[in-house]
């Protein structure tokens, strides 16, 4: 076995142990740093939420290190800050996802901030309102920047309001406006507990002295009331206007977000689909569109496709900055580039760059506490198994031009494809 | 710490190298001292230009070669021009990185600077800085910075002047390549899972070549003792205001200088290691409802530049509440000093944010650079120890040497609004 192979982290290297409550404890000790990372989830993001909600989990996330039970606001960031610790919680659409970092010596500081925080939280009305006043100026500040406002367009047109994914795991204005302390506590009461949730520890600690941090942690910790986990359904074809202009007065440049529907991350083809947008608008520099684009046209700063790829059907984007003249240049350049991806099977040789690409980038992501939770944090969470990371080169060398055109042919329908532009005036694409 | 081992080759390269073995993972940089500070009114943004150019292909390797070498090896590679420096990186799988020393050497000398290249790039460059404006900060940032250095080359954006972009030619850029890419000029850093003399070997046969004379001066004129508190105003559509307090903080080599870097620890609690909800900005600002947040960042620089505090307002809240509020904290810690609980928690944060910093290789091999281009090669290495020996008395001596009105430059940035034609409403 290699250097490289030995380091990865895999079945054998990692400690995975499940509580009678339905927490998934996954260790790994990595004795070459002086920290630790932790990382985690809970089944309690976004799409729990109703529209007239939206906001309300990530408002939910932000104020459950504002006090407990046990801590209010000063204790709990104080324990923390005092040893140089960080622990922070975010709203998703599907999870709850929250991460920290402390020297190795203050895990179980970190892992008992967290558990306090996550079962015993009050709310206090004061705490709610400031940071009720934060993301209000936050929004507000958004409604001001061209990347936001495309890419919000482009959401909003591609998924229709029946769909989760119509709306920002932020809010807007009004929602956030209309939100009561008390759904802020029944939310809590619903949908945080223990059933589902990962738990991801890594960096100099002992396997076993870390599994017993966390099993003293949340062990005890029991919600019947917690609901079924939600899926995101596929979104019926968007009807609305597949070309949404907004305008955004003073500003000199416009951003372009054009989106589709792409490929969930447990579906059959993700992988073929990976390895075809990072053709189109990753490798070498942005890919097709970045050669095309920037580098032939010199039409933008940035132009680059991502692949959403997370538990539900995430939307496939490209995004570029452009100067307002050059709008339907840029745009015509990519569609180019999408026709000919979906028309035409990449070349071997181009297969192989790509392929090379992925496997290549693996020691990379592999080598800090972080990039070592993150990667273990999505073995589980998509259920792919511990050896995923084991069998990956495997697995992307399996995959032929062909599959890349299927792929490719399966989502990237340019009829259906929501182009977003943000900018000085309201120039429709 | 692993050992440093620190050559000079004979035409005047720098090489400092650092074996750490945690991954098999090799960062690999290259640092010249040229950056924004160098440039000349009307070449205004010609060392970041320059960087553009050093991606667009030499003989051996053409535009886009390098892209696809780097990402097929798995790597990652880019640059970043300051006011001090331009750096070149690319961190690589270990048994992957000689691509990587032949093309800084390569490029070091070699560079095209096609004509048809540099007018595509000019657009590229040109939509980065439009990009940059639609930020309101952008405006406010620019206009202090001239309000600060009046004579000093920090006075400028980086991105330089739109100006300027449109009419510098492509013998203005290959000229300043030719002039500060040289060895003597530059290091090349490496950090990682390699044999020290087996890199330095590769090194000095790749390197050791290249003809240089010597490493041109350093361009620098003295920025005049300022006289007196500015101030200066943007307008800018939208509906968040910023206030930004900036006072002059002394060059990264300085002792006092990490005097004030504790003393942004106690006050912003900007110490890379936490988000610091119990700091006295956050306390007195957020806290308190006059701002949605607060940060503070002071840059590590060759000549003497700003330590920053930047806060963006609620909706409702005036910069003139914030900057009483902000006074009033910089007031207390003149008067009162700080406390040795508050120390002990910044130095801990300090050992924690440096814990943290090791954890990858390019970070390490970044720090290297920084350190070599600050003059120190040991800057970062002691950055940590320097910190801790700062006291209570050294910190509450900085606010009251630095934080004072004759050192102050004060920047507000006004939301205006506007109609959907650009006109104001």
């Amino acid at each position: 076995m290699s250097e490289i192979q030995a380091s990865i982290p895999n079945a054998g290297n990692i400690t995975r142990a499940e509580l009678d409550n339905g927490v998934t404890l996954l260790v790994y000790e990595n004795p070459a740093v002086l920290s630790v990372n932790v990382m985690g989830s809970l089944q309690a993001g976004g799409i729990y939420e109703t529209p007239r909600q939206s906001g309300l989990a990530s408002l939910v996330a932000g104020a459950l290190m504002t006090g407990t039970i046990d801590q209010d606001f000063d204790a709990i960031h104080g324990a923390l800050e005092d040893a140089g610790a960080d622990l922070g919680f975010r709203g998703h659409m599907h999870k709850l996802g929250f991460s920290g970092k402390a020297l190795a010596e203050d895990l179980g500081l970190l892992l008992e901030g967290a558990s306090d925080c996550l079962r015993n939280p009050i709310f206090p009305a004061e705490h709610v309102e400031r940071l009720r006043g934060e993301r209000l100026t936050w929004l507000q500040y958004s409604n001001f920047d061209t990347r936001y406002r495309a890419a919000k367009a482009m959401r909003e047109a591609l998924y229709p309001e029946t769909h989760p994914y119509h709306y920002g795991t932020y809010g807007d204005e009004a929602s956030i406006a209309d939100i009561a302390l008390d759904d802020l506590k029944n939310f809590h009461a619903e949908h945080f507990g223990p059933a589902g949730m990962i738990l991801v520890i890594v960096g100099a600690v002992d396997a076993a002295d870390a599994i017993g941090l966390a099993a003293d942690a949340f062990g005890d910790w029991l919600n019947p009331e917690q609901p079924a986990i939600r899926q995101a359904h596929e979104p019926e074809q968007a009807t609305a206007d597949l070309r949404p202009s907004v305008s955004v007065p003073g500003k000199t440049q416009s951003d372009i977000s054009m989106g589709i529907v792409g490929p969930a991350r447990k579906a059959g083809d993700y992988l073929a689909a990976q390895l075809a947008n990072s053709v189109l608008g990753e490798f070498g520099m942005m890919g097709r569109i970045g050669k095309s684009v920037r580098e032939e046209k010199g039409l933008a700063y940035y132009a680059y496709s991502r692949l959403g790829g997370g538990h539900g059907p995430d939307p496939w984007t490209i995004s570029a900055g452009v100067n307002p003249e050059n709008v339907e240049l840029a745009i015509a350049s990519i569609m180019e580039e999408i026709e000919r991806l979906t028309t035409e099977a990449v070349t071997v040789e181009d297969l192989a760059d790509n392929q090379s690409y992925f496997t290549g980038r693996m020691p990379l992501r592999l080598e800090s506490n972080e990039g070592i939770a993150s990667n273990i944090h999505s073995m589980e969470s998509f259920n792919l198994g511990l050896d995923y990371l084991a069998n990956y080169d495997d697995m992307i060398y399996r995959i032929t031009t062909a599959d890349l055109l299927r792929a490719a042919r399966n989502y990237l329908r340019p009829e259906r494809m929501v182009v977003a532009v943000a900018g000085p005036e309201a120039s429709t694409p | 710490m692993p050992p440093l081992t620190r050559t000079q080759l004979p035409n005047g390269l720098t090489v400092l190298l650092r074996e750490v073995h945690s991954a098999p993972v090799i960062s690999w940089w290259l640092a010249y001292r040229v950056g924004s500070r160098n440039e000349p009114t009307g070449k205004t943004g010609i060392s970041h230009w320059v960087e553009h150019m050093m991606f667009k292909g030499t003989a051996r390797f053409p535009a886009g070669a390098l892209d696809r070498e780097i990402d097929r090896a798995g790597g990652q590679w880019n640059a970043f021009t300051s006011m001090d420096a331009t750096k070149y990186f690319e961190t690589l799988p270990a048994n992957k990185i000689d691509i990587a020393l032949e093309a800084e050497a390569d490029r070091m000398t070699q560079a095209l600077f096609d004509a048809d290249e540099t007018e595509s790039e000019r657009t590229v460059i040109i939509s980065e800085r439009q990009g940059a404006e639609n930020q309101p900060t952008f405006w406010l940032q620019e206009e202090l910075r001239g309000a600060a250095f009046r004579v000093h080359g920090y006075h400028h954006e980086i991105i330089g002047d739109e100006t300027d972009l449109r009419t510098m030619t492509r013998d203005d850029l290959y000229g300043h390549y030719r002039r500060h890419y040289q060895p003597a000029n530059a290091a090349a850093i490496a950090v990682g899972a390699f044999d020290t003399e087996e890199m330095l070997a590769k090194i000095k046969e790749l390197f050791g070549s290249i003809e240089g004379g010597a490493a041109p001066d350093l361009f620098s004129r003295t920025e005049p003792e300022q006289q007196g508190e500015r101030r200066v105003t943007v307008e800018r559509p939208g509906n968040t205001a910023f206030l930004e307090l900036c006072h002059r903080a002394p060059a990264a080599t300085h002792e006092d200088w990490f005097k004030l870097r504790l003393l942004d620890a106690i006050l912003s609690g900007s110490s890379g290691a936490s988000d610091n909800k119990t700091s006295r900005l956050y306390q007195a600002l957020v806290k308190t409802e006059i701002a949605a947040g607060v940060g503070a960042w002071m840059t590590p620089t060759v000549d003497p530049y700003l330590y920053s505090i930047i806060v963006t307002l609620r909706d409702g809240r005036s910069p003139a509440e914030a900057e009483a509020a902000l006074l009033k904290e910089i007031a207390r810690l003149q008067s009162h000093g700080v406390s040795e609980a508050e120390l002990n928690k910044a130095r801990k944060q300090t050992r924690a944010a440096f814990a943290y910093s090791r954890e990858s290789v390019t970070e390490q091999a970044y720090g290297l650079a920084q350190s070599f281009i600050l003059g120190d090669v040991h800057w970062f290495d002691k950055f940590s120890e320097r910190l801790m020996r700062v006291t209570a008395a050294d910190v509450q001596e900085a606010a009251a040497r630095y934080l004072v009105p004759k050192r102050r430059i004060v920047g507000i940035l006004n939301p205006i609004a506007q109609d959907e034609e650009g006109a104001p409403a």
